[in-house]
Parts: C-alpha cells; sequence; structure tokens
C-alpha cells in the first residue's frame, strides 16, 4: 500500500499564491488549523478562499495578509467571539473582495462540484439581498475565472410553470484542506461526529490534504468501510498533526480552548496586537510543535475529552479570570 | 443587569426573554436552532414543556439532548446523546428545503416591522460602516422553515423603518410579497425582543405589539420602536414559573454563558 504521509511544512508549501482554497470544519470545530499556521508562515499571498461557515482559520488568514478574495455564509466564532475580527477590519477598509451567500447556498455550490455538475437548484435566498445584491462587480467576476461569471441565476421550472428555482454555480477548488479524527497512511479518512461539508469540499478539490489526530492500522479502518468518508482516490496526502485544531475542538479528542479564543479575539481588534499575537504563536516559533510549546501541556491537558461526551464537561468558558 | 421583580418572583430580563421564546415552541415539533439565545430556548423547551420536540442544528447535529450548553451549532455538545449526527447538506436539502422543519429558532441584529432580518452590515453593502458576520444558514431558515421564531435586542435603531440589508427574509414588504418573491413557505411568526413581544397581523403582515414585558408599559415599548407599532390589545408578557426559572438556571446555563 502506497503511503500517502507528508510533513505539514511539505504539504503547505505545495500551495501557490493565488491558489484556490476551501478548509473543512464549522465555526468552532475540526479547522485545519496547524495547516492555517503554516500557511501563515510561509507568507502565502492572494489566496481565494470558499467555504460556508469559518472561523478564526480564516480570520487568521485574512488578517495575516495571505487572502485576496473570500465566498462565504459566515465568519465569527459563534458564542466565543460573534464576529471575526479580522474579517470585519478587512471589509470594512476595503482591503478584501468577498461575496456573501447563505450556507446551504454554499453548501449547494460545493454539492454541484462534487457531483461533476455546473449548479444546482434550490428553494432559498428568494426574497432576501443574499439574493438580490452582489458584492463583486461584474468587471471584478469578468476579470478573474477563480470566481464564478454570475454570482446565481433563476429559472423557471420546466416541469412546473410559474415555479422558480435559485440556481447556483459550481465551486471547484485546487486544494482542499481538512482536519480529521483518524486516517490511514493510505489515506483512509474517518470522521467522528458532525462532518460538516468535508466530504463535499473535498470532492470538489483537485488535491486534498487530510491533517489528522491519529494515524491507524489499514485493517482497523477497513473493519467498518461505512465509517469511511471520502473513497481513497479523493485523498492526496495525509499528515500527522495531533492537536492540529487547536484552539478548536475536535469532537472525541479535544474541546475548544476559551482562553485562547479570548486572547485571539481581544489581540484581533488592534492591529499591533494582532502583530503580537502573530509573532508569538505563528512567526515567533519554527513549527506546530512550537506552537503547541507556547500555549503549554497544562493548557492543552485541561482540554482532552471525556469519552463519556467526546468534549471536556468540567471546561470553563466564561468568566475566565 | 436588568432585574425584574415581582415579588417573590425575580428574574433577568434574558431570563424572561428565553422563557417567552421557549413557550413557542410545542412538543413534537421539529426545531431548526440557530446559534445564540436561540440555542438557549431550544434547550429549555425540551426540559420542559417540550421533552419531545426534536433539536436540529445546520453543522450536522440531529435529535440533540444536550447535557451542556453549546457555545455554537457546531459544538461536539450537540452531537453526544443525538439521534443522528450528518452534515449541512443533508440537513440543509432533506430536512429544511424538504419542508420537515416546523420552527426556525434565529436571531438577529436588526428587524423591520416585517420581521425580515439584517445580520450582514449597517451602511452601504460594499462598504458597510459596520460589518457583521454574514447570513449563515440563518437566510435558509427564513426562508424555509414553516414559521420563524426571532429572538432580538429591542432598541429603536435595530428596528428602524428600513433595515439596511435583508439577510434573512421575513414578510418582505408584507400582503403577498413573501409568496410573490419565490419563497413556498414560512414567515415569521414572533419576535421575542428585550421589551415585549412582536407578533404580524394575519393580511398585512406588519408586527404589532402582543406584549410588553412587566415594569414596561405598551407606550413606553412604541416610544423605543423605530417603526409604527400598533399596540392595540397588548397586554403584560406572562413571567416564568419557578419550575422553568429552576431549570434555566440550574440544568441549562448554570455557568451562565447566555444568561444575565
Amino acid at each position: 500500500m502506497m503511503s500517502k504521509l507528508i510533513g505539514l511544512a511539505e504539504a503547505a508549501a505545495l500551495v501557490p499564491d493565488g491558489a484556490t482554497l476551501s478548509l473543512g470544519g464549522f465555526t468552532t470545530q475540526r479547522h485545519p488549523m496547524a495547516f492555517v499556521y503554516e500557511l501563515i508562515r510561509q507568507k502565502k499571498r492572494d489566496l481565494y478562499l470558499f467555504g460556508h461557515s469559518p472561523g478564526g482559520d480564516w480570520d487568521i488568514l485574512l488578517g495575516a495578509g495571505c487572502v485576496k478574495r473570500v465566498e462565504l455564509a459566515y465568519e465569527a466564532d459563534e458564542a466565543f467571539g460573534t464576529i471575526g475580527p479580522r474579517w470585519r477590519r478587512a471589509v470594512q477598509a476595503g482591503r478584501i473582495e468577498w461575496e456573501d451567500y447563505s450556507n446551504f447556498g454554499m453548501v449547494t455550490r460545493f454539492q454541484a462540484g462534487a457531483m461533476g455538475l455546473p449548479f444546482l437548484p434550490t428553494r432559498t435566498a428568494f426574497g432576501s439581498d443574499v439574493f438580490a445584491k452582489e458584492a463583486l462587480s461584474a468587471e471584478q467576476r469578468a476579470a478573474d475565472p477563480r470566481t464564478s461569471q454570475l454570482k446565481q441565476a433563476v429559472m423557471e421550472s420546466p416541469f412546473q410553470p410559474g415555479e422558480k428555482l435559485l440556481l447556483l454555480p459550481a465551486i471547484h477548488t485546487e486544494f482542499c484542506v481538512l482536519h480529521v479524527q483518524k486516517a490511514t497512511e493510505s489515506g483512509l479518512v474517518r470522521v467522528e461526529g458532525q462532518t460538516f461539508a468535508d466530504n463535499i469540499q473535498a470532492l470538489c478539490a483537485d488535491t486534498v490534504i487530510v491533517t489528522v489526530e491519529e494515524i491507524v492500522p489499514e485493517e482497523v479502518m477497513r473493519q467498518e468501510p461505512e465509517r469511511t468518508l471520502l473513497p481513497p482516490f479523493a485523498v492526496t496526502h495525509v499528515a500527522h498533526v495531533p492537536f492540529g485544531s487547536h484552539p478548536y475542538a475536535v469532537y472525541n479528542y479535544y474541546d475548544s480552548d476559551p482562553r485562547q479564543l479570548k486572547d485571539y479575539h481581544a489581540a484581533a481588534m488592534i492591529d499591533e496586537d494582532f502583530q503580537a499575537y502573530l509573532d508569538k504563536y505563528v512567526y515567533g516559533v519554527p513549527d506546530f510543535e512550537g506552537y503547541l510549546a507556547a500555549v503549554g501541556k497544562t493548557r492543552l491537558d485541561s482540554l482532552k475529552a471525556d469519552p463519556d461526551y467526546g468534549y471536556s464537561p468540567n471546561l470553563k468558558r466564561r468568566r475566565l479570570d | 443587569m436588568t432585574t425584574i421583580s415581582n415579588p417573590p418572583l425575580t428574574y433577568s430580563l434574558t431570563e424572561l426573554m428565553a422563557v417567552t421564546a421557549a413557550r413557542e415552541i410545542q412538543d413534537n415539533e421539529v426545531v431548526f436552532a440557530g446559534t445564540g439565545l436561540p440555542m438557549l430556548g431550544a434547550m429549555l423547551a425540551q426540559k420542559t414543556h417540550a421533552p419531545n420536540c426534536l433539536i436540529i442544528f445546520e453543522a450536522g447535529a440531529i435529535g440533540s439532548r444536550m447535557r451542556h450548553l453549546p457555545m455554537s451549532v457546531g459544538d461536539p455538545r450537540t452531537v453526544r446523546g443525538a439521534a443522528m449526527a450528518v452534515g449541512l447538506a443533508e440537513v440543509f436539502t432533506y430536512m429544511l428545503q424538504a419542508g420537515k422543519v416546523d420552527v426556525g429558532f434565529i436571531s438577529g441584529a436588526q428587524i423591520d416591522r416585517f420581521g425580515n432580518i439584517n445580520s450582514t452590515s449597517v451602511g452601504d453593502y460594499r462598504h458597510p460602516a459596520v460589518r457583521f458576520p454574514g447570513s449563515g444558514g440563518s437566510c435558509d431558515i427564513a426562508c424555509l422553515a414553516k414559521r420563524t421564531v426571532i429572538i432580538a435586542q429591542h432598541e429603536k435603531r435595530r428596528l428602524p423603518e428600513k433595515i439596511d440589508y435583508i439577510t434573512s427574509p421575513g414578510w418582505l414588504t408584507g400582503g403577498e410579497s413573501r409568496k410573490e418573491a419565490g419563497l413556498i413557505r414560512g414567515g415569521p411568526s414572533v419576535v421575542v425582543t428585550t421589551k415585549g413581544v412582536l407578533r404580524f397581523r394575519p393580511t398585512s403582515h406588519e408586527a404589532y405589539l402582543a406584549s410588553y414585558h412587566p415594569g414596561l408599559s405598551a407606550e413606553n415599548v412604541r416610544d423605543d420602536t423605530g417603526f409604527t407599532l400598533d399596540t392595540a390589545g397588548a397586554f403584560e408578557t406572562p413571567i416564568p414559573t419557578t419550575e422553568e426559572l429552576d431549570i434555566l438556571r440550574k440544568v441549562v446555563d448554570p455557568e451562565r454563558i447566555f444568561l444575565k
């Protein structure tokens, strides 16, 4: 069996400036954060991000100046931080190009891409400004094949005259990066808990890099093939990165880190403090091992999931001081 | 912290809102809960009068029975004990779009008199003064649930005559406009605010004040609303019961994550 194992730095080096990319996870869980820090450390520029509900994975990439354009539905850490501070600042300062969709809209777009279709119909968004307004101009769209030439289109059902459907364009990305619980060296991947849209995002990307908490033997995975997320050909590389989603949760492994998220949100409100955060946790350490050392073993141990819950039931999430 | 004393009960405004919103959920209903106070309200309903309500989250948990309050709709706390764990596509297509969701439970930064919600930005859309996170699943829930329960802060600027961006469509411009826009079902049924409860007239779909919270009057609420609010027939919002408050404080949110 051919091994798909790759080092984190080597994997991140595959992504060129200007690449189109989607990242797995949802707001506060299973983002490939170690990979994100490595993209920042390698000073990637002009990335095009596609997502439904990212959180701090996108926020720190945006803040570090790695991103040119995003297509999304939401960017925040929910109750840990109800707005992505760098996302807010980037939009308000005119430093980012973006287009708004809804979560269902973005997931439908990924589904179309994964199915090999140019678009899919839905019944959502009519009457809203998600439907009526466009953030990207026609000129911006026309000038760049990485973005769909149209935000959307409306058609009447050929089977039901008078019935309107919203057509949403497929997404195709050069890269998709996921962080999951288990994988084999050969690239069989298992997600525990919610799948979010990880499987669909992977199926509309050319190169899929999966960072993983635990490498498990081939025969263990093949014992329960119904739990495998993706066909073998869909996974290009596997990198073994325990705690690779910190400060976000990984069901059955560890919880979100309320302290780290609080520090991030406080720092990200102020330009100088945000730079200091990057210096401490990204530029000032050689690799992800260095990042975990900067966070500290005591903290990481406090986040470990209780097997009865899949998270840390006694973790304090408010009033941390 | 605003507290209201109705001897012998003392409760905060957030507690009153959570209880009032939870009471909008009936037993056995399918509830699609958005982030923030809706997660609290849905959990309270399930632990009081609606034990068989099916709570679903867009991130993929279906039939959650949470032992701890989640911080996000993608929190691991929504998973263990749930009926099913899937992903966004399954929830949005097979549950929401297919018409299986009875109640969408969401919150909003700005709301107008037809229950349209803005959670995208304030000011010119392409050059906003303030940017919010964006729709998330809110637009979809507002479009495709059979009815929508909304939680909001009640201030003049948050309930303006016209909102800057319609993220989640309510009754649009009233009358038949929602149907004419292409939406096949749903619409907001109630807005629970920090000052009262707004409902919608049957044909015009315009908001009216159904009740004002204890300690306030219909006039107080009308004066703090940016649009013209019909207050005819408004009564005082029924207060929480001791049992509801007890469960809310001891079981649902003992850490006081959302409760103030």
